[in-house]
């Protein structure tokens, strides 16, 4: 294949990131920065039971005396953490909070419908739980009594926190210690809300459930918290989706994500990211790094499934921890970075039980003056008897002014284990691009198909409106990179 | 419906056509015939509008029009086709949402509404069933893993759903083997019609023995050298380029 010429790369982003509206409600903050004040006055604001102010008090000092991380393939410039609020509430909501959709504030409610978020009780028929939040509170839970019926829950953590607090103290920071890394640690010390998901043993969650995400307010940092449950035998599928208005500075979004996959049980989480990238000369957009594990026990499997269309920087590594003889560990990506977005991103498996089976395939595609990196680690611990791990990570060029990198680790410490990997990296060619057109096809409808085709074993994945929503995204986000 | 005049092409300033001329009619069959790197592919991509390719003197009249400046996906939508010499792999794209793409592209240029699922699939079944292909084949990627013979039947496959006015087939006989050839030629036949012309790139009599042209071309160097009807084929293969243009 020829690489298409640099000439022909000649514009860029026709369409504006179509999500950045910015809404107008009234907001109640924590005092700006960050202190034992401030974790304070979030742990009061949200009444919660005491073990969380020690939870949070332990984080932020091992917060405090840790340094910002910058070993990512993507610079950014420090961040002033004294300079944001880590409290940040709809005003409407955090007085009183709704206990139904009439009395959300229609405000809200409006915001949801451009997001075209189905919190309609027709649309819940459909078959999706929502779980919304907006900046730090979650708005509103659908679909929760059908659920509750099979024992399932699914609420904002906070709501968790004062309903099953023993649930939420065995498994919070389990996986995800509140010291992990820098950023783990903020969230730890200053998360205000996220999603809670537990699935009582042996059922099977018959719906996706699924959490919108979107920061709203200004300088405020979004650190949500998502903790997901499944008892022995028991299987759920979760989807997340998130956007944020366009703003000039940079916003930070540090969550934390810990799955719990009980032996014979199976957890799907399924990330469609579409965070305000920033405009075309690389100013504002989302810093997302986020920490993202499970463990997996006996039997059990974990899947990620993720396509990261947006932010600025993504920078983020959903792991599977394979705990349990014939565990089952999942990652399939797809990452697109167009005009200055940086994406350092994979996964890692870590291999402790005897049969363990991971398999990893990621599509990085990068277009404009984009720098997208696959890192990735697959390790093998020495009880891992029989460990199996296949990884295939595929790097689409699109024009010459963008890079595209990849870091595999294997560490094996077993040897009957056996680790593949394949790489390729590619460029959409002039030659495919005129086969295409010889038919009849334009290069912009072009170029969507190949992309579509090139990550088909990654939104393969995906439940099928959120695959219908991720080929829109994907074709959005390199609209004019071609041609 | 094609009319070529005295055409000069160069590729990164070397010329490759020196003054070509042709002239096909709507309902003929035109065999191009010629030895390697004569240009025939040169003149199949410049007729399809390729990048690359320089008009530096002539002109491609297609129906009575100038086409140096339309878009290659323009000329598709006019009525071009090129079955590909060496056509590329699509991973991970269906042959189905290929021509669903293509198909769609070029109603859409007739003002026409896109076709729904039922009405696609009874239209490539039916041309996959022209080229006795399984129906299994239109779920697999565009080429990907199809051999050399797959892929060259899957081309006169996209040209039948498409149906252009203009068929250019560049070697498409080669690789075939003979029942493949057969099942080719039958189908370029079921598609001749009176509204319809074939420029049949070839080195090989073989292929003309199926599909019997009006007139036979033979290229060399850029310009066309003879021209005739198919009996010149036959004293091609007797006698081969060489003698052939010698005693010319
Ligand atoms: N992209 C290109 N750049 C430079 N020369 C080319 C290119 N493509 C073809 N040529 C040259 O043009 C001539 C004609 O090639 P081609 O049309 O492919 O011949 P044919 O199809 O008759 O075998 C050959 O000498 C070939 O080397
Ligand atoms: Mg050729």
């Amino acid at each position: 294949m020829q690489p298409i010429e640099e000439d022909v790369l000649a514009r860029h982003f026709s369409r504006e990131y179509e999500w950045g509206f910015e809404s107008d409600i009234e907001q109640e903050y924590a005092p700006k920065g960050l202190n034992e004040d401030v974790i304070e006055f979030i742990w009061t604001k949200k009444k919660e039971p005491p073990f969380m102010l020690d939870f949070r008090m332990r984080a932020y000092r091992a917060w405090r005396d840790m340094r910002e991380p910058h070993w990512l393939n993507a610079y950014y410039d420090p961040i002033d953490y004294q300079e944001a609020y880590y409290y940040a509430a709809p005003k409407s909501i955090s007085q009183n909070r709704p206990r139904s959709l009439e009395e959300v504030d229609p405000e809200i409610r409006r915001i949801f419908d451009r997001l075209g978020i189905p919190l309609h009780e027709q649309e819940i028929l459909a078959g999706i739980a929502v779980d919304a939040v907006l900046d730090s509170v979650s708005v509103a839970t659908t679909y929760k009594e059908k659920l509750a019926k099979m024992g399932i829950i699914f609420c904002p953590i906070s709501e968790a926190l004062e309903n099953y607090p023993d649930l939420v103290k065995r498994y919070l920071g389990s996986v995800v210690p509140y010291n992990d890394n820098f950023f783990a640690a903020l969230n730890s010390a200053v998360f205000s809300d996220g999603s809670f998901v537990y699935v009582p043993k042996g059922v099977k969650c018959p719906i996706e459930l699924s959490t919108y995400f979107r920061i709203n307010a200004r300088n405020t940092g979004q650190f949500e918290r998502t903790l997901i449950i499944a008892e022995e035998g028991s299987y759920v599928s979760y989807l997340e989706g998130c956007t944020a208005p366009r703003r000039s500075e940079h916003q930070l979004h540090a969550a934390v994500v810990e799955l719990i996959a009980l032996p014979n049980s199976y957890i799907k989480y399924s990330t469609v990211q579409n965070w305000y990238p920033g405009d075309k000369e690389g100013r504002g957009g989302v810093f997302n790094f986020v920490t993202k594990r499970g463990i997996a026990h006996e039997n059990a499997k974990i899947s990620w499934t993720q396509v990261e269309t947006g932010s600025a920087i993504t920078w983020k590594y959903p792991s599977v921890i394979l705990k349990g003889d014939n565990s089952i560990g999942e990652f399939y990506s797809v990452a697109v970075t167009n005009n200055y977005q940086q994406a350092d991103t994979g996964t890692k498996m870590i291999h402790i039980g005897r049969n363990t089976r991971s398999r990893i395939v990621s599509k990085g595609i990068s277009a404009g003056k984009s720098n997208n990196t696959y890192r990735g680690l697959v390790q093998v611990l020495p009880s891992a008897e029989n460990a199996r791990n296949f990884s295939q990570c595929d790097s689409l060029l699109i024009g010459n002014t963008c890079g595209a990198h990849t870091f595999p680790y294997v560490e094996v410490k077993n040897p009957s284990a056996i680790v593949e990997h394949e790489a390729t990296t590619s460029k959409i060619g002039e030659d495919i691009l005129f086969y295409c057109n010889q038919r009849g096809i334009p290069t912009q409808e072009a170029v969507e198909l190949i992309i579509n085709g090139y990550c088909q074993e990654v939104l393969a994945n995906l439940p099928l409106e959120f695959a219908v929503e991720a080929k829109k995204l994907l074709a959005i986000s390199l609209e004019g990179s071609v041609g | 419906m094609l009319t070529i005049q005295n055409l000069h092409v160069s590729v990164e300033g070397c010329p490759i056509l020196q003054g070509l001329n042709l002239e096909v009619k709507a309902g003929e069959v035109h065999a191009l015939m010629g030895p390697n790197g004569a240009g025939k592919s040169t003149l199949a991509a410049v007729l399809a509008g390729k990048e690359g390719y320089e008009i530096t003197e002539g002109e491609v009249l297609f129906e009575g029009r100038d086409i140096s400046e339309l878009s290659p996906e323009e000329r598709s939508h006019a009525g071009i086709f090129l079955a590909f010499q060496y056509p590329v792999e699509i991973p991970g794209v269906s042959m189905i949402q290929f021509l669903r793409a293509a198909l769609n592209a070029h109603r859409a240029a007739k003002q026409q509404e896109p076709l729904d699922t039922a009405e696609l699939m009874a239209l490539l079944r039916e041309k996959a069933a022209l080229l006795k292909l399984d129906p299994a084949f239109l779920s697999r990627s565009v080429n990907e893993g199809f051999s050399g013979g797959e892929r060259k039947r899957a081309e006169i496959f996209q040209m039948a759903v498409l149906e252009p006015k203009l068929c250019i087939l560049d070697e498409t006989d080669s690789g075939l083997d003979i029942d493949a050839l057969k099942i080719v030629s039958d189908a370029v036949n079921a598609l001749r019609s009176p509204t319809r012309a074939f420029l049949l790139i070839t080195h090989y009599y073989r292929l003309l023995q199926y599909i019997r042209p009006d007139v036979v071309h033979i290229l060399v160097e850029g310009r066309i050298m003879r021209s005739g009807g198919p009996e010149l084929a036959v004293e091609l293969e007797e006698k081969g380029y060489e003698a052939l243009l010698s005693t010319a």
